[in-house]
């Protein structure tokens, strides 16, 4: 291998108000090689690769990027197209109803004049159909195709703008395996024939098949650059330099005193999403004791949030098979409203999404998953409302003016306390935390590990969803690790460690 | 000089809630001058009123129809069709009007469900289902007044909803003046003020911020003087019509259920973020057949308002009544994001779009202009919205 390097990007520094996402990264890629980014969630992979592609635009970065031998200064993603760099997003960014071709050539239309010359089109979107080895026809609707073969398609749309490096983002995490085989040999193909390829990838299984070189980022920063041909990288060694950082001690450790009691049991639960047309979930079985927290672990979109749904009610309408029993009891639930009935709360990973209601104030947004037990013959009892959610400020340390402020001018933290005292106000037998701490700061995060111990103590049950492992080893009792939307290990939180957890994270 | 800056400050920060009183005010006042006092008349006023019932009713439905972020288009003619249904059935099968007004509405309330069905139920766009339905009840109009053309309803009872005032004492106390109304304005009056304090009390108690005391005076001052005003007004003539009569009561149980009911708040938490509210245990699809059936029963009783001022159900009943009824909800403050609005609002909205009309009549102002204010008075609304959203 020739050791012409054909991208570095030197000492880039990238910051969000109050983050530092990128910390002085150095990162430099050879020409011809298959380079795999690795590292956790919010290790700022993504934002390495939206600083090489101009999305964020010179000037919002410190650091330097060399392309192709020369200084770079992108203000845009039509830039670093220009320049060569093709990038292929996580979720595809093609026009369902529109056909492959014209997907191909979206942005980029071949045109006399004015006026599209569809023949040229047809012909050069079949040629570059031929050339990523998809045999479909260029006529066909994009949505007609699996996703495997549209990722293709993307791959097409970025050959056709003579891209000299191919930047992919997890372009594995929605195929099956054929479609993957596919994918490698395609990229192996495009490696022989000159053109460079970064991907970023969690499966570290892909990353030893397809590697040449491996670059760990963590908390920001280049941890180490591996060469994969001198024996040096092994999938224990990539792990280690991912997650090797020393646990905070911010988890505040306790006793729980847990029963035998089973309080939530589910068994041989698959479910298949038809938006989709897959199967999310595969065969899983837990249970849940009675004063525990449980620590569900597992990469981003690996199918807990889907899971945590599928049994708070399935509101997305999965089709679901499988046993739930709660308390000893079958239960099939239609609505979340029956789920809360029978004692679930599920504290949504997006609160803005799918949490809160920010044109509504505290209050109201506190009430609201437990109005009737406010209401009298469906009047709801203004005195009665305004003293829970003045109860729950206090008690969860709320910081707001009036529990009359609209829930959106917030901060993070307290829009999740407000998150929660909603949950709480059903008094709940079994609480969902999904990704209870995301993006809220420290002090905060204590509060709520705090209240979360507290909780246990009076005998609620915790199911924790989390990406961060130091928080799943920190607060759980019992690990289980969700890759892929099958359960691939549980773990007594005594024998679980980062280095296991990763290892059952990344098996599927 | 407090008091200026905490009344600037007060305007300020309730600048969404006020600002279609004041707009309502002004109009008044520079129609008041521009047609030397002939607007402000008590008939003028009176029928201005009588004539914004039927729209103010639909225009309440469609505010809790855009709260929850669709939108209706068949009512107008829903309105009309149900308006020539009440007809046919007192005129031709001789139905007693109490049994033809909870029947027509119940009717309205029913094929309300049509488009809450296919909304909830199947995903089509309120846009397109309720599209459907403009065509479909247009149609249905023509077909039950085919063989009549426009049907003479002869039912005095009837025909007072939209045309009759309510009775007055008999006594000879106070002659030109229309006692009972006088009353209603008193006790409106003054039960409006004490369920200010009452309100203004519980609050201090929870140690909310309440108005500053000379700012809650004038508020009172300016809404005592607009209810006081407007009695005043009305008893000069012929005192309380029943179409305000219906107006008042449509408007007081729909503010008391979308303020003060279980189900008003999942009406306003599905529009505010469909999804929380589902997740929280709202149930959605429930919600939005409720809120396209209760404008169902409204356009039934819009309908019937409409046909008893007529004193007759027309062919062309209903005509662009969803399109006024869309304005007033959006010139009365509804957000088109969803989750804001009130129906309070809608009727204010009604008796802006409503004085424009009035006003630019007695000026002797041509139709072509009235459209071309009323569209650029909906722009401004819809502008001042997006511009004060954020406060």
């Amino acid at each position: 291998m020739e050791d012409k390097i054909i991208l570095e990007m030197r000492n880039i520094t990238k910051e969000f108000p109050g983050v530092k996402a990128l910390d002085n990264v150095s990162f430099r890629v050879k020409e011809g090689e298959i380079h795999c980014l690795v590292g956790e969630n919010g290790a700022g992979k993504s934002t390495l690769m939206k600083v090489l592609s101009g999305v964020w635009p010179y000037g919002s970065y410190d650091g330097e990027i060399f392309f192709a031998g020369e200084l770079q200064q992108f203000n845009g993603i039509r830039d670093s197209e220009r320049a060569g760099i093709g990038i292929i997003y996580q979720e595809l960014a093609l026009v369902p109803e529109m056909t492959v071709y014209e997907n191909i050539f979206l942005g980029n239309e071949i045109a006399r004049g004015i006026q599209v010359d569809w023949n040229e089109t047809i012909k050069r979107a079949t040629a570059m159909l031929k050339k990523v080895k998809l045999n479909v026809n260029a006529a066909a609707k994009v949505k007609e195709l699996g996703v495997g073969k549209q990722q293709l398609v993307e791959i097409a749309k970025a050959l056709s703008k003579d891209v000299r490096l191919l930047i992919l983002d997890e372009p594995t995490a929605a195929l099956n395996e054929g479609d993957v085989d596919n994918l490698f040999t395609l990229l192996r193909d495009l490696k022989a024939q000159g053109v460079t390829c970064i991907m970023i990838s969690h499966k570290l299984k892909e990353v030893m098949e397809m590697a040449d070189t491996v670059t760990v980022l963590r908390d920001g920063k280049t941890i180490c650059t591996l060469d994969a041909h001198n024996g040096e990288v092994s999938e224990q060694i990539i792990i280690k330099h991912m997650v090797g950082r020393e646990i905070e001690n911010i988890y505040p450790r306790r006793a729980h005193q847990r029963s035998d009691e089973v309080v939530l049991e589910v068994n041989n639960w698959t479910a298949y999403d038809p938006a989709v047309e897959r199967t999310i979930l595969k065969d899983n079985r837990f249970r849940v004791r009675k004063g525990e927290i449980v620590g569900f672990s597992g990469l981003m979109g690996s199918g807990r949030t889907e899971l945590a749904l599928s049994i708070f009610g399935n509101p997305a309408g999965y089709h679901v098979q499988g046993d739930l029993v709660i308390n000893g009891r079958e239960q099939r639930f239609n609505h979340p409203q029956e789920a809360i009935d029978a004692g679930l709360a599920y504290v949504s990973e997006d609160r803005k999404r799918n949490g809160l209601i920010l044109i509504q104030d505290v209050k109201q947004n506190v009430t609201l998953a437990n109005l009737r037990e406010l209401a009298h013959r469906g009047v709801v009892d203004a005195n009665a409302e305004i003293k829970v959610a003045n109860e729950y400020k206090s008690s969860l340390n709320i910081k707001t003016p009036t529990i009359e402020q609209k829930v959106s001018n917030l901060s993070g933290g307290n829009q999740q306390k407000v998150s929660l005292a909603k949950w709480l106000f059903v008094k709940p037998n079994v609480l969902i935390l999904d990704e209870p701490t995301r993006g809220i700061d420290v002090g905060a995060k204590f509060e709520i590990y705090t209240l979360m111990n507290k909780l246990v103590e009076q005998g609620m049950s915790i199911v924790m969803i989390s990406s961060e492992l130091p928080e799943i080893l920190g607060m759980s009792d019992r690990v289980y690790v969700v890759s892929a939307g099958e359960i691939t290990g549980e773990l007594p939180v005594e024998e679980a460690t980062q280095e296991k957890i990763m290892h059952l994270a990344t098996m599927n | 000089m407090t008091f200026v800056k905490d009344l600037q400050r007060v305007l300020r920060q309730n600048i969404r809630d006020y600002g279609m009183f004041i707009a309502l005010f002004v109009i008044w006042i520079v129609f008041a001058r521009l047609t030397d006092g002939l607007f402000i008349s008590s008939r003028n006023i009176s029928n201005l009123l009588n004539q914004s019932g039927y729209i103010a009713v639909l225009g309440i439905g469609m505010t809790l129809i855009i709260v929850i972020r669709h939108i209706d288009l068949s009512v107008g003619f829903l309105a009309g069709f149900l308006g020539a249904v009440a007809a046919i059935a007192m005129a031709f099968w001789n139905w007693p009007v109490y049994v033809v007004i909870p029947v027509v509405l119940l009717i309205g309330a029913l094929l309300g469900l049509v488009p809450g069905f296919l909304v909830a139920r199947l995903g089509i766009p309120a846009f397109v289902a309720t599209l459907a339905g403009f065509l479909i009840y247009r149609g249905a109009i023509l077909v039950v007044t085919e063989q009549t053309g426009t049907i003479i309803i002869a039912n005095r009872a009837f025909n007072a909803i939209g045309n009759g005032f309510i009775p007055d004492f008999p006594v000879a106390f106070l002659p030109g003046l229309h006692k009972l109304t006088l009353l209603v304005g008193i006790v409106g009056v003054v039960f409006y003020v004490i369920s200010e304090l009452n309100g203004r009390r519980t609050k201090q108690a929870y140690e909310f911020d309440v108005l500053p005391m000379n700012i809650f005076i004038l508020k009172l001052l300016f809404a005592a003087l607009l209810i006081g005003g407007m009695t005043w007004v009305l008893a000069g003539y012929n005192g309380l019509s029943w179409t305000v009569v219906v107006m008042l009561v449509v408007v007081g149980i729909y503010n008391f259920m979308t303020t003060k009911t279980v189900l008003g708040r999942h009406i306003y938490a599905v529009g505010g973020n469909p999804e929380a509210a589902q997740l929280s245990g709202v149930n959605v699809k429930r919600i939005t057949f409720f809120v396209f059936s209760q404008m169902g029963m409204l356009a039934a009783l819009s309908g019937m308002l409409f046909a008893s001022r007529l004193q007759s159900a027309t062919t062309t009943a209903g005509t662009l009544f969803e399109l006024d009824a869309i304005a007033a909800a959006f010139v009365g403050g509804v957000s088109a994001a969803g989750g804001v609005g009130r129906v309070t609002g809608a009727l204010i909205g009604a008796l802006v779009m409503a004085s424009l009309t009035s006003g630019m009549n007695l000026m002797g102002i041509g139709i072509s202009y009235q459209y071309i204010v009323r569209g650029a008075v909906l722009a401004a609304a819809v502008i001042f919205d997006v511009a004060t959203r954020n406060r």
